[in-house]
């Protein structure tokens, strides 16, 4: 029954990612680095390398192997020309969106939760990717990249499902060498695990985007008066007599917060980008599409 | 008390509790208000955060003003503020304190004054420490002194009593009043009584007597009278006065049986009158409903007045056994009836069974000697609900059979054959004359003339129970007039004719007077005392002092002298009360009534009742605290921000107000577009889903087959519930059984049953090709018997071969449909129809046959898909494609049938027609 509903609620999360992603033309994720651990795919990197598209000939050189002559060609004159065939691979992306109880917060009834806009961005890119013919997936095991339509149906499925604990910690298991990551999440856990993910990433040589997505209120800190703060799992709690008088430092705790992320996806080779939950979020996939494309936005 | 104008405080220290406010103030500024409970991810970013200072959010200025408010109020309404305290003058005094009470019914209009001021008093009195007793003088008790207290606490018991403190209870007060000195207070309800004298002479010895006066008029209602058919009624006030209007309205019951204001009329007292006299042209119906007069805004008994059957003229039919229209007037049995009852009744004519539905009081049959039984039936069913049917005998009575061995239900006795004539030019013998009436028959006390005689007279056949019934006998002891009751009516038989061929009572004075005691005309002269005395009178219902009328089961019959004669007390109450054959009513107000208002002697201080009343205002400051306090945890709810869940409960509530307007009639209307612009066949819905698919399917191929071949366009078919929807749409309605489907309701039968007379067709199809046979039913056949039980099905029979359903547009002999040939029901031919010579077949039906009965799973043959292919295979190959074919086209004859009804028979006349025109 809870599948059911899970079920439900996934397909209508892939049909508004679908309609977020339309707006899009389909994006080829560039791919930095040659390493051969890259499964291959149809898509031309536009250099040569291993595929089965022609791509140029080229001058025959010292140390090439005369079985790649290509003798039609090299009958036309004298010189030997070897074919050289277009690299063409399939980009890994894996994805981490927070399920942690504190993304399920909206400061307003008119407001989506954290972790709804976030499904809805992560979905959305996945669906551009895989349009471009990309591996998606999970970070983790439980949902190893892969292609193809059913696929998106596999991953918003798996954004169905909601974890307890208050904080999650960043999943960086099972993260393909030379992949691509996309993390989302609020990001105000202890930012230790956070660290550890980002270094385990970047020992992989796995460059990504850290989306951090924020309520508005959190970002305003609009209370006033005698206050006991809870977080969504009711696991932390904080009594101030005074809410308004911790605004000023709130505010710079948060600023730090971001700073530091920051610091961290330089430090990394990530890139950072904020987002909040009262804008539109196709100013967020805006930003990822050009993130993932390997432009700086 | 402290007096502070118009305000007194019964406890001012309290009040001196209102110096702990400004201190309050404080306390309550410095508390801080409650944490909120928020849910925030960010909290992890604030833990480890210190409150910079200690003191907190103050509760808002307003907040705390509305709690001093509450708090200030609770003190101020515990101090005991008094609105209008009384004065202390009249109460003064420390001698015990009697109040006395005239307590009658002209008491009444204005007791509620007379309880308030008595409470100011009493109230008073307890101040002062005094002891206070109560003698109402209507009800006179002994007298206690007790504390003012006691007494106030009983007050909502003391009420008046419906008549005037006669002389009796006057003794009985005198009797009553404590020895010593004490002061009294006389409630006076302003009437001028005798009586009142020596009373007041004793008080007056005793102590201060102070009397207590309405200054206002009272209005009073004679008993309404009958004159010349208008009623008349009088009115009375105590003082006259500037012109005044009253209001006098009659109250009963409507024909349905419920409570109704009959009327109202306007009665204006001319300036300086005393009486006012009205007369009211009323409907003798809505006369005799009338239960009650009343002035209406008066509540007392004296503004009451009940009619009683003085007022009814009552209903008499009369109906002779031969039709005297062309005998001379003198001769026809009814004249001198007629004549004797007209001034006082209302006399009905017509035949039985017109007179009965109108539940006359009486039935005269006139030498009437048979009924028919359903006549019979109905006079004894009215009969046993009170009627009285009065006989007369005469020639016809004689010579019939009637009531000859056996005695007939609606003869008091039996007769012999023939009766007898005495005293006639052939008989020996002088004509009979009356003999006294005895003691306990009705007629005890008329005087018996010499000049009245009976020449021929019917004769009762000597029986055990005959003397009982007898209640007048001529001089030989023969039978003059005989009765027996009949449930709660009686049959009376007068043994001569209704006019004066047999006997001279009928045009004697004597006949009338009779008439009278049978109760068959009641004239207004019936309160004669000697026909009261020695009579018992059981009071139905009585009056209380305020107008309202009581039930009386408990009250003792009442002597009819004294009913007539004695003064209204406690053992003879206004009322209504049921003698024998009637009731009299005793009213307040007697014909003449003697209201003078009361003059006091100079040296008495008379005051009014009116005066500012005493209001203590503690509840209500309490209770304004209360909502100050309510405010208050609104308020604080508001601040604290839980407002949120109040204010969807309240949300709820309101939605839950909303009337739902549903969109059941416009479904309904878009139903009947839908169903009536185009032919539309349907289906019955059985609750099984894929039966109700099929015959979906099967109506579209029909429609479809239709649609092809003929000029009928069917629209898309619909599915029929029906217990909700509307049958009238449709031509034509398949019903296919199974074996589990419900029984419809009543009300879906009632629309059935009106489809299917107003020419509806319904195709019941059991499905199983009536396979069980030899016989037995299949379980289909049980359940269309079940459901067609209640249906208003007629005779049916095997389509016969000439039906005009086999040639409505193809010629069939087949009707199948999965299967072959079972019988298929229709409604009988009329067992007249005959086969003419040279027609091929009979003048059948000239309606549409309102069912079609048959097994044959036409559904399965018809039902096609979207893209109009066949469902359900049939047969086997060709064969199979034939019988659709063959099953279609009977379809197609069916509808054909439904539309056109049996336009294909009158065909055969054609040629007729032609040849008479001439072509």
């Amino acid at each position: 029954m809870s599948q059911n509903i899970a079920q439900q609620s996934g397909s209508g999360l892939r049909s508004r990612a679908q309609m977020e992603a339309s707006h899009f033309p389909a994006l080829l994720a560039r791919a930095e680095t040659l390493a051969g651990t890259v499964l291959l795919g149809e898509h031309g990197r536009r250099r040569a390398g291993a595929g089965d598209d022609f791509w140029q000939y080229r001058p025959l050189q010292p140390g090439d192997n005369y079985r790649h002559i290509d003798w039609r060609r090299s009958a036309k004159g004298d010189d030997q020309f070897i074919s050289e065939r277009e690299w063409q691979v399939a980009q890994s992306v894996q994805l981490w969106v927070d399920p942690g109880a504190s993304m399920r917060f909206s400061s307003s009834r008119d407001l989506p939760t954290k972790a709804d806009r976030a499904r809805l961005i992560a979905l959305a890119i996945a669906v551009l990717l895989i349009r471009g013919g990309e591996r998606v997936g999970l970070t983790g095991w439980d949902l190893p990249p892969r292609r193809g339509e059913a696929q998106m149906l596999r991953l918003a499925e798996m954004f169905g499902r909601d974890d307890d604990s208050d904080y999650a910690e960043p999943e960086a298991r099972g993260m393909l060498p030379h992949a691509k990551a996309l993390f989302v999440s609020d990001f105000l856990s202890d930012i230790a695990p956070i660290e550890a993910a980002l270094a385990k990433a970047a020992d992989r040589n796995v460059r990504g985007t850290l989306v951090q997505v924020l309520d508005p209120a959190e970002e305003a800190f609009p209370f006033q008066g005698r206050t006991i703060f809870e977080s969504v799992g009711k696991s932390v709690a904080y009594e101030t007599l005074k809410a308004g008088d911790l605004r000023d430092r709130y505010l710079s705790r948060l600023a730090e917060r971001k700073d530091r992320l920051e610091t961290l996806c330089r430090q990394t080779g990530w890139q950072f980008y904020c987002h909040h939950t009262n804008q539109s979020a196709q100013s967020a996939l805006l930003w990822l599409y050009r993130a993932l494309d390997g432009g700086h936005p | 008390m402290t007096l502070f104008g118009v305000l007194g405080i019964t406890t001012p220290w309290l009040l001196l509790s209102l110096l702990a406010l400004p201190i309050l103030w404080v306390i309550l500024r410095a508390v801080p208000p409650a944490p909120v409970r928020r849910k925030f991810p960010g909290v992890v970013l604030l833990l480890g955060l210190k409150d910079d200072e200690q003191v907190t959010d103050r509760t808002p200025w307003w907040l705390l003003l509305l709690r001093m408010l509450a708090v200030a109020a609770v003190i101020f309404g515990l101090s005991g503020p008094i609105l209008n305290p009384e004065p202390k003058t009249e109460a003064a005094g420390d001698a015990p304190l009697l109040v006395i009470m005239d307590a009658s019914w002209a008491s009444a209009t204005d007791w509620r004054a007379r309880m308030v001021t008595l409470d100011g008093l009493l109230t008073q009195a307890g101040r002062e420490g005094r002891t206070v007793a109560l003698l109402r003088l209507t009800n006179p008790e002994p007298v206690q002194f007790n504390s003012a207290d006691v007494l106030r606490s009983r007050l909502t018991g003391v009420q008046p009593e419906p008549w005037q403190p006669g002389k009796a209870d006057m003794q009985r007060a005198m009797a009553a009043l404590p020895e010593g000195e004490f002061d009294s207070f006389w409630m006076s309800d302003g009437l001028a009584r005798d009586t009142r004298a020596p009373l007041l002479q004793v008080l007056e010895s005793r102590g201060t007597l102070k009397v207590f006066e309405n200054a206002r008029t009272l209005f009073a209602l004679g008993p309404a009278t009958l004159e010349d058919g208008h009623l008349a009624m009088t009115l009375h006030r105590l003082r006259a006065g500037p012109e005044a209007t009253v209001t006098l309205a009659g109250h009963g019951k409507d024909p349905a049986g419920n409570p109704a204001l009959l009327f109202e009329s306007e009665v204006t007292f001319e300036d300086q009158a005393l009486i006012a006299e009205t007369k009211l042209s009323l409907p003798a119906e809505l006369r005799a409903r009338i239960s009650r007069f009343e002035i209406q805004g008066t509540r007392s008994a004296g503004a009451v007045t009940l009619p009683d059957d003085s007022l009814r003229r009552r209903e008499i039919a009369l109906i002779a056994g031969r039709g005297g229209s062309e005998g001379l007037q003198l001769l026809d049995p009814l004249h001198y009836l007629n004549k004797a009852l007209a001034p006082t009744t209302d006399i009905l004519n017509g035949s039985l069974e017109d007179v009965l539905p109108a539940n006359p009081d009486v039935i005269v049959l006139a030498d009437v000697a048979t009924l028919s039984p359903s006549e019979e039936f109905a006079v004894l069913e009215w009969l046993a609900q009170g009627g009285l049917l009065l006989r007369f005998a005469g020639p016809r009575l004689a010579a019939s059979d009637i009531s000859r061995t056996d005695e007939d239900p609606l003869m008091p006795v039996r007769l012999r054959a023939g009766g007898r004539t005495v005293g006639g030019a052939m008989s020996w013998g002088e004509p009979k004359t009356l003999a006294p009436f005895a003691s306990d028959s009705p007629f005890a006390g008329l005087n018996v003339l010499d000049e009245i005689t009976v020449h021929s007279q019917v004769i009762a056949q000597p029986d055990p129970a005959l003397a009982d019934r007898v209640i007048a006998q001529l001089s030989d002891g023969t039978p003059l007039v005989t009765r027996k009751s009949v449930g709660q009516g009686q049959v009376v038989l007068v043994h001569v004719t209704a006019n004066a061929e047999w006997s001279n009572l009928p045009i004697s004075g004597l006949f009338v007077q009779m008439l009278e005691r049978l109760s068959i005309s009641s004239s207004v002269g019936v309160s004669e005392d000697q026909n009261l005395e020695g009579t018992t009178w059981q009071p139905l219902s009585v009056l209380d002092a305020f107008g309202k009328l009581r039930g009386a089961d408990t009250l003792p019959g009442v002597d009819g002298l004294v009913l007539a004669q004695a003064v209204l007390s406690a053992d003879l109450r206004p009322g209504l009360y049921q003698g024998e054959d009637r009731t009299l009513a005793r009213n307040v107000i007697a014909a003449d009534p003697q209201l003078q208002p009361m003059v006091w002697p100079s040296e008495v201080s008379v005051l009014g009742l009116n005066r500012p009343r005493e209001t203590p205002l503690g509840g209500w400051f309490l209770a304004a605290a209360i909502c100050l306090l309510l405010a208050d945890i609104i308020a604080s709810l508001a601040l604290s921000g839980r407002l949120l869940g109040a204010r969807a409960a309240m949300a709820i509530l309101l939605l839950a107000g909303l009337p739902i307007d549903g969109n059941a009639q416009t479904t309904d209307e878009q139903l009947a577009i839908a169903a009536t612009s185009e032919v539309v066949f349907a289906h019955v819905l059985t609750g099984d889903d894929k039966l109700d698919q099929l015959a979906g399917a099967a109506m579209r191929g029909l429609s479809d087959t239709l649609f092809y071949r003929t000029s009928v366009e069917p629209a898309l078919p619909m599915a029929v519930n029906l217990e909700e929807d509307e049958l009238a749409f449709f031509p034509f309605l398949y019903w296919p059984i199974s074996a589990n489907q419900a029984i419809p309701s009543d009300a879906a039968y009632a629309k059935l049953n009106t489809y299917l007379r107003s020419g509806g067709m319904i195709l019941f199809d059991t499905r199983d090709a009536d396979i069980a046979g030899f016989g037995a039913t299949t379980a289909n056949g049980r359940k269309l018997q079940a459901l067609a039980a209640q249906l208003d099905i007629p005779p049916l029979e095997p389509i016969p071969q000439d039906h005009v359903l086999t040639r409505t547009f193809y010629l069939l002999q087949d009707f199948p449909g999965r299967y072959v040939g079972r019988d298929v029901w229709v409604e009988a031919a009329p067992p007249d129809a005959k086969l003419v010579e040279g027609m091929p077949f009979r003048n059948l039906n000239d309606n549409v046959t309102p069912v079609v009965i048959g097994g044959n799973d036409w559904a399965s043959a018809w039902a096609v898909d979207e893209t109009g292919l066949p469902i359900v295979p049939l047969g086997r190959g060709f064969t199979g494609e034939r019988q659709r074919e063959i099953a279609n086209r009977f379809g197609v004859n069916l509808v054909m049938h439904v539309l056109t009804g049996n336009y294909k028979s009158d065909q055969v006349h054609i040629p007729a027609l032609l040849d008479r025109l001439g072509q």
